[in-house]
């Protein structure tokens, strides 16, 4: 299972290349690229000295003392990715895409975003690494979140709003695999999740498995054993499979909470495993939501990093396999474990984890209480008290 | 060799001209209108294309032209089921499905094989579907005599090349430069260079398209391949035209077709194609 994916980019049938053939050579220029990079000692002391001196890492695990006491169960560990530079754990993979860009002898990175996250991590690597930084990003994303934009500005990144299509996350991703077909010969494109074509579910999640293998090593350290079970949230689903990636051979129950939106039963969610059907998308053949004919379906979540219509093959050969749970959560969920966290450990998730969080504390109720379950807080929520704020006044009135 | 094949090489020297057009952009009659009207033009093949939400190999002007398809509800299943209706009327030209490939996947392969069958389609292109991925539809298109039509860039390997000129069915379609479709004044620096590679990679009739638009870029290219595939050129016409094809089709099929003849001086060559396809059809 740690094997995949294979050398054609497979996670048993899910995965692959379906680009145009204009892209071929750079996924092979890419592949070959990452292939040597991982194997060189030198790349990979400079990644890890990079996530320690610039990110903060390792990022620590706190005991959610009062919080596993309220819930009544297992006692509940957070990962604290929300502590990263920039607040998330998008910084891992970005660090790692930019120095690999940077050893390809490539100057410019071009990045799609949805609510920013991406977009912000991927700038602010540019900076500090001295490239420079397109960020692709729906015209209504742009106007849903005009403070990350401006926060992309300041680090020099030129934004560029995308009109075609629905105008959001999508649509962002197909204009920048666009404008890479175009600028193939000189260009770096660093994709923000373990989706689209190989090698990309791959290098992500070899950039991202440093949640995971800090957190085994943690836990190992703190408790002498593993934890019995692990949450993390999926939309993409980098920051699941990083944290998961380690343990996959371990005998530890795995979660992984897609967005319920309004409920599974309404057209309003972004359940991609729940509720979609094998296809390809963004160079992948994986689940999607789409209709009848195949055409793809905007999906809706409170949470802008879980709207999105697919999911990485990963997930979508995990989840057919067995090996992980995935399970959907609705924003009404997401709002209450958030509210929770909030004033039981003095921490503001991100409306992502918080999904994660809810989970956790469905399963955390049924476990013994000497067990225990550990929670990728992929970030933190400051970028959504405005949503937050939101939300909550339309529940009080509901009620 | 397929009879796409066939049909393309029975006259040599003829410079093939092949046509795109979204299928029901705005609606399936004015495409049915267009694929005649492209046959009268001179045009060698037909490429139909299918309208699809996320069309990431296309630029703008099919971009758009896809989600005015979408819009009137068309679906692959749909566009194929235009091909029938074009023949009545008279199109004699082979036809080609040009469609991602997730359209494909939700129809599902039989059903489309079974379906190219009956409406008598003569090949498909799948832009998002390159060589590597292509075994298990290679295999059905061969078998049910469909031509699968591969693409090849300038940024394609020589090793590749190699494999695909063999490999490959119909025509060799090149990409004359990197990016989406889409009208360019310039093709790729390296395309002629590149355009003599494919030329001696294979025994199958090359056609270059991706950005052309002009006469003089038809004659740019055309010592070196055998065709020329002309799609956002086209649909761009289409666009501007809207409002007239819904009030008045006639009148803008007519200043499409003159537009048409002026910028890429079509009717005058391409005449004794259209007879020839009517006397093998």
């Amino acid at each position: 299972m740690i094997n995949l994916p294979d050398a054609r980019g497979r996670f048993g049938e899910f995965g692959g290349k379906f680009v145009p053939e204009t892209l071929m050579y750079a996924l092979e220029e890419l592949e070959e690229a990452l292939t040597q990079a991982m194997a060189d000692p030198e790349f990979m002391a400079l990644y890890q000295a990079t996530l320690q001196d610039y990110s903060g890492r390792p990022t620590p695990i706190t005991h959610a003392r009062r919080l596993s006491e309220k819930v009544g169960g297992a006692s509940i560990y957070l990962k604290r990715e929300d502590l990263n530079h920039t607040g998330a754990h998008k910084i891992n993979n970005a660090i790692g895409q930019g120095l690999l860009a940077k050893r390809m002898g490539k100057e410019k990175l071009v990045a799609e975003t949805g609510a920013g996250q991406h977009g912000v991590a991927t700038a602010t690597i540019a900076a500090y690494l001295g490239l420079s930084c397109k960020v692709f990003m729906g015209k209504k994303d742009v106007e849903r979140q005009s403070l990350n934009v401006f926060r992309m500005q300041l680090l020099g990144a030129e934004v560029i709003p995308v009109e075609s299509g629905s105008q959001t996350l999508k649509d962002a991703t197909n204009e920048a695999l666009r404008y890479w077909v175009e600028h193939v010969e000189d260009t770096f494109y660093l994709i923000g999740s373990v989706v689209g074509p190989h090698p990309y579910p791959k290098m992500v999640r070899d950039f991202q498995r440093v949640i995971g293998d800090e957190s085994r090593q943690q836990f190992l350290d703190l408790k002498g054993k593993l934890p019995n079970a692990i949450t993390a949230c999926v939309g993409g689903g980098s920051n699941s499979i990083g944290m998961f990636y380690p343990f996959l051979d371990d005998d530890v129950a795995l979660y992984a909470a897609e967005a319920g939106g309004q409920g599974e039963e309404t057209a309003y969610h972004a359940a991609t495993l729940a509720k979609g059907r094998k296809g390809v998308i963004h160079g992948s053949l994986t689940y999607l939501i789409q209709d009848e004919n195949g055409q793809i379906i905007e999906p809706y979540s409170i949470s802008a990093g879980l709207d999105y219509p697919g999911i990485g093959p990963e997930h979508a050969y995990l989840s057919s396999v067995g090996r992980v749970h995935y399970e959907s959560i609705t924003d009404r969920e997401a709002l209450a474990a958030l509210e929770l966290l909030c004033q039981y450990e003095g921490i503001l998730p991100a409306l992502e984890s918080a999904h994660a969080l809810a989970l956790a504390l469905k399963e955390a109720k049924t476990m013994p209480k000497e067990h225990s379950i550990l929670i990728c807080l992929s970030g933190r929520g400051d970028k959504d008290v405005h949503t937050i704020q939101n939300a909550l006044k339309v529940g009080e009135k509901d009620e | 060799m397929s009879r796409l094949t066939d049909y393309m090489t029975k006259d040599k020297g003829t410079m093939h001209f092949v046509p795109f057009v979204t299928a029901g952009d705005p609606n399936p009659e004015v495409t049915i209108d267009l694929a005649l009207l492209l046959q009268e033009l001179g045009a060698s093949v037909l490429e139909l294309g299918i309208p699809f939400s996320d069309p990431l190999a296309d630029g703008p002007v099919i971009q758009r032209a896809s989600l005015r398809a979408l819009k009137g509800g068309m679906t692959l299943a749909k566009a194929m089921e235009i091909v029938p209706e074009m023949r009545k009327r008279g199109l004699k030209i082979p036809v080609i499905i040009f469609t991602y490939y997730n359209l494909l996947l939700q129809l599902g392969q039989n059903q489309f094989m079974e379906k190219a069958k009956e409406y008598e389609i003569d090949g498909l292109l799948v832009p998002d579907l390159p060589f590597e991925e292509s075994e298990a539809l290679r295999a059905a298109c061969r078998a049910n005599e469909l031509a699968l039509i591969s693409l090849v860039a300038p940024t394609t390997s020589p090793q590749r090349l190699e494999v695909i000129g063999r490999e490959s069915d119909g025509f060799l379609y090149c990409v004359s430069s990197l990016g989406v479709t889409g009208v360019r004044k310039t093709f790729h620096p390296n395309v002629l260079a590149f355009l003599e590679r494919v030329r001696a990679s294979t025994t199958l009739p090359v056609a270059v398209g991706f950005g052309i638009s002009s006469h003089e870029q038809v004659q740019e290219i055309a010592p070196y391949c055998d065709g020329f595939v002309v799609g956002s050129a086209i649909v761009r016409e289409i666009e501007k035209r809207e409002v007239t094809l819904a009030s008045n089709r006639e009148k803008a099929i007519a200043d499409i077709k003159e537009t048409l003849s002026q910028k890429l001086l079509l009717n005058i060559e391409g005449a004794d194609n259209v007879e020839e396809a009517a006397q093998n059809n």
